[in-house]
């Protein structure tokens, strides 16, 4: 950007091509174009399908589909949605699937930023070794655990207080699977993106009189800020989209994504159901998308070294 | 505040460049102490061990009365200027400024106080609201010396703080600094690898070579009485002329002896280097700076026995002066010493060339009004006074009966 401007400066007249030249530009584009829209086009349509299905007034759903609401706009009701937010289970299920992608999110975000500053920047015996098992963990495929854990959870039910926070069908219990199975990615993650913070500003901070903790909390934190944000956008989609995990280790315990399942029916008996909790259920996790993208930008570090 | 002692300090962690070797070296409460050196000589290191970012192997580390190897950085009241400023990217000049403070827990009116008063001695007052990286090199270095200033520490350490600035800037805050640190009268370590700088701040400097002090002294008597041939070359610019030359007596006179070029020693250069004498009939290594060389027709009070001759290859007009480069039949003195400051300024292929080649090239910084043109043969007025002489073995100044000043005098 910065380079742009002198060059526009130099030349400001020439440097707009002539018009021919850019309609032949266009032209010669335009295929390429035509087929990414087109493929776009494709992609969204199951979900414009859904979206306007589940607009469709219930008595339509018979015999009519969602196609056909672009020639009858009026047709057109929120009655599902109404419907759809005052049924105690798929509300309960909602609550439910944000307590744990919240928790999902938060706790092995924040255990494995601690871990790789350690990893980074902390010197303590055997670092290099601990870190090659984090990354070796990264191969283990989650659902390689599910009957283990299964049977781990159940047994914890017998005792007392534990069984009743992290036991077989808790919120706990899935809340800390899915932190063990985020923990090796994020910590491998943060850990290369703290490595690159530049050494002089946490010595700086050490001689300012920061401890540790304060340096990670007031300097590593908020440099941290887009690697934190991507990996949390990630892992909250992970746990918020999530069926398996929820279904091994949950019976009372359903996200959005289980009571949706459990309430399919042959050849969409209840669509008019499914339909609105879905797109519920996806609108959601595309509005904390939006919210945290703008920490995509990087440059953040720009301005402190030299 | 408070001085800073370092005992037989030892660096090993840092192996190969940069570690320190039984450093002992003793520095005033209020002193500015320049630590020089080429690169990879330990001079950040000792800074660092300072600053309490490097171990220290062996030996004793006070600031002030306390021992301090084991304190942490935190904990050692010291207040420190990176190369690299090491701002912190996201916080304001203020908070910048103000992060130390507010980690000291002091009231906010005198956290305030404090930064504004450091914002206007450093001329940031306009910037307070700023990000680091809405700023200038030259405003990013003076936040972080402000970010020291306010600290009100024991001790400032500053590690090549100009070195990231241009060059007319940098002439300008070495001489802020300079008169900063007056003020305010804190014991400062100061790092540099640029000699002009470590002339021109320092009370005393302590010149470094392969972790070990070569000699620590005012720059004066740096320049005049350098302990050894690599303190010799390194102070001064441009650097000292080293020739091989021989000691003959002539009529109970000294003359050095150098290809074909004779030069006459006085008195007062016998005087004051009595144990030149014992160097007789002995190969030794003369230095002659190039400010003590002069176009022969524009000094007049130079005897006769005191010229050079020499081949004019290049002649660099600075206005003020003009620096002659000259060839004579002399041959250039090429020690591990001389190589490694070569290799410091990026020309050790130059110092292989001075050893192939028969006839040492000489720089000489004659007056404007000089004639002299490249081709020309011309007459060098040399001024004994200021003649250097080193053992051609040791390297080591000869100077009084035992031949060298030792390092801390």
């Amino acid at each position: 950007m910065a380079t742009a401007q002198p060059a526009a400066l130099e030349r400001p007249v020439t440097r707009r091509d002539p018009l021919a030249a850019r309609i032949l530009r266009a032209v010669g584009k335009a295929p390429v174009h035509l087929v990414l829209v087109f493929v776009g086009i494709l992609w969204l349509v199951p979900t414009l399908g859904l979206l306007l299905t589940s607009l469709l007034a219930p008595e339509d759903f018979q015999d009519r589909g969602w196609w056909q609401l672009f020639s009858e706009p009026a047709r057109l009701t929120f009655e599902n949605y109404d419907a759809v937010l005052t049924n105690e289970t798929i509300t309960s299920s909602l609550w439910t699937t944000a307590v744990i992608a919240v928790g999902g999110t938060i706790i092995p975000i924040f255990v494995a930023a601690l871990a790789g500053y350690a990893f980074a920047w902390l010197d303590f015996p055997g670092r290099d070794w601990l870190f090659i098992l984090v990354i070796a963990l990264l191969v283990v495929p989650l659902q390689m655990a599910l009957i283990p854990m299964f049977e781990f959870y159940n047994s914890l039910g017998d005792i007392p207080l534990l069984g009743s926070l992290a036991g077989f069908d808790t919120v706990g219990s899935l809340i800390l699977f899915h932190t063990a199975f985020g923990l090796p990615f994020a910590i491998f993650l943060l850990r290369n993106f703290f490595i690159g913070i530049p050494k002089d500003i946490l010595e700086s901070a050490r001689i300012d009189g920061a401890s540790e903790m304060r340096i990670f909390l007031r300097l590593i934190l908020p440099l941290g800020l887009p690697a934190i944000a991507s990996l949390a956008i990630f892992q909250f989609l992970w746990t918020w989209n999530d069926l398996l995990v929820a279904l091994t280790f949950g019976r009372e315990t359903q996200p959005i994504t289980v009571a949706i399942f459990s309430q399919l029916r042959a050849f969409g008996a209840n669509i008019e159901l499914i339909a609105p909790a879905t797109f519920v259920s996806l609108a959601i996790p595309l509005v904390v998308f939006f919210a945290f993208q703008r920490y995509f930008v990087q440059g953040l570090l720009a301005g402190s070294v030299k | 505040m408070a001085g800073v002692t370092f005992e037989h300090v030892t660096n090993i962690s840092a192996a190969g460049t940069g570690a320190v070797d039984d450093m002992d070296l003793e520095i005033e409460d209020g002193e500015f102490m320049v630590l020089v050196g080429p690169s990879g000589c330990g001079k950040s290191t000792a800074l660092r061990m300072v600053a309490g970012l490097e171990d220290i192997s062996e030996g004793v580390l006070r600031i002030g009365e306390r021992v301090v190897n084991h304190v942490p950085p935190r904990d050692r009241d010291i207040a420190m200027v990176f190369q690299s400023y090491a701002l912190y990217p996201h916080l304001s000049v203020y908070d910048n400024i103000a992060f130390g403070l507010k980690l000291k827990k002091l009231p906010k009116a005198e956290i305030d106080k404090r930064v504004q008063d450091a914002a206007r001695v450093l001329g940031l007052e306009g910037y307070l609201d700023r990000k680091p990286r809405a700023l200038s090199g030259g405003q990013r270095q003076r936040v972080a010396m402000g970010r020291a200033i306010v600290r009100e520490p024991q001790a400032y350490l500053m590690d090549e703080p100009l070195s990231n600035l241009d060059a007319k800037l940098r002439v300008q805050m070495r001489a802020e600094i300079a008169r900063l640190q007056d003020d305010l009268g804190v014991t400062t370590i100061y790092v540099t690898h640029d000699q002009v700088e470590a002339m021109t701040m320092g009370d005393r400097v302590a010149v470094m070579r392969k972790g070990e002090l070569q000699q620590v002294a005012q720059p004066q008597e740096l320049y005049d009485r350098p302990v050894n041939l690599f303190v010799g070359g390194f102070i001064g610019s441009p650097a000292m002329n080293v020739l091989e030359a021989t000691l003959e007596s002539e009529d109970g006179r000294l003359v050095a002896v150098a290809g074909s070029q004779r030069i006459e020693l006085g008195d007062e250069t016998l005087g004051a280097r009595p144990a030149l004498r014992a160097f007789e009939g002995r190969p030794v290594i003369l230095g002659i700076r190039p400010e003590d060389l002069e176009d022969a027709s524009l000094a007049s009070e130079v005897g006769e026995g005191a010229h050079m001759r020499g081949k004019v290859l290049l002649r660099e007009a600075l206005g003020a002066e003009i620096m002659v480069h000259f060839t004579t039949d002399a041959t250039a003195a090429v020690t591990d010493e001389v190589r490694e400051l070569a290799r410091d300024a990026g020309a050790e292929e130059l110092a292989d060339k001075a050893e192939r080649e028969e006839g040492a090239t000489l720089v000489g910084r004659f007056g404007a009004r000089s004639r002299v043109r490249e081709g020309d043969t011309m007459d060098v007025a040399v001024d004994t006074r200021a003649l250097h002489f080193f053992d051609a073995e040791t390297g080591l100044g000869i100077y009084d009966g035992d031949g060298a000043k030792g390092a801390g005098s």
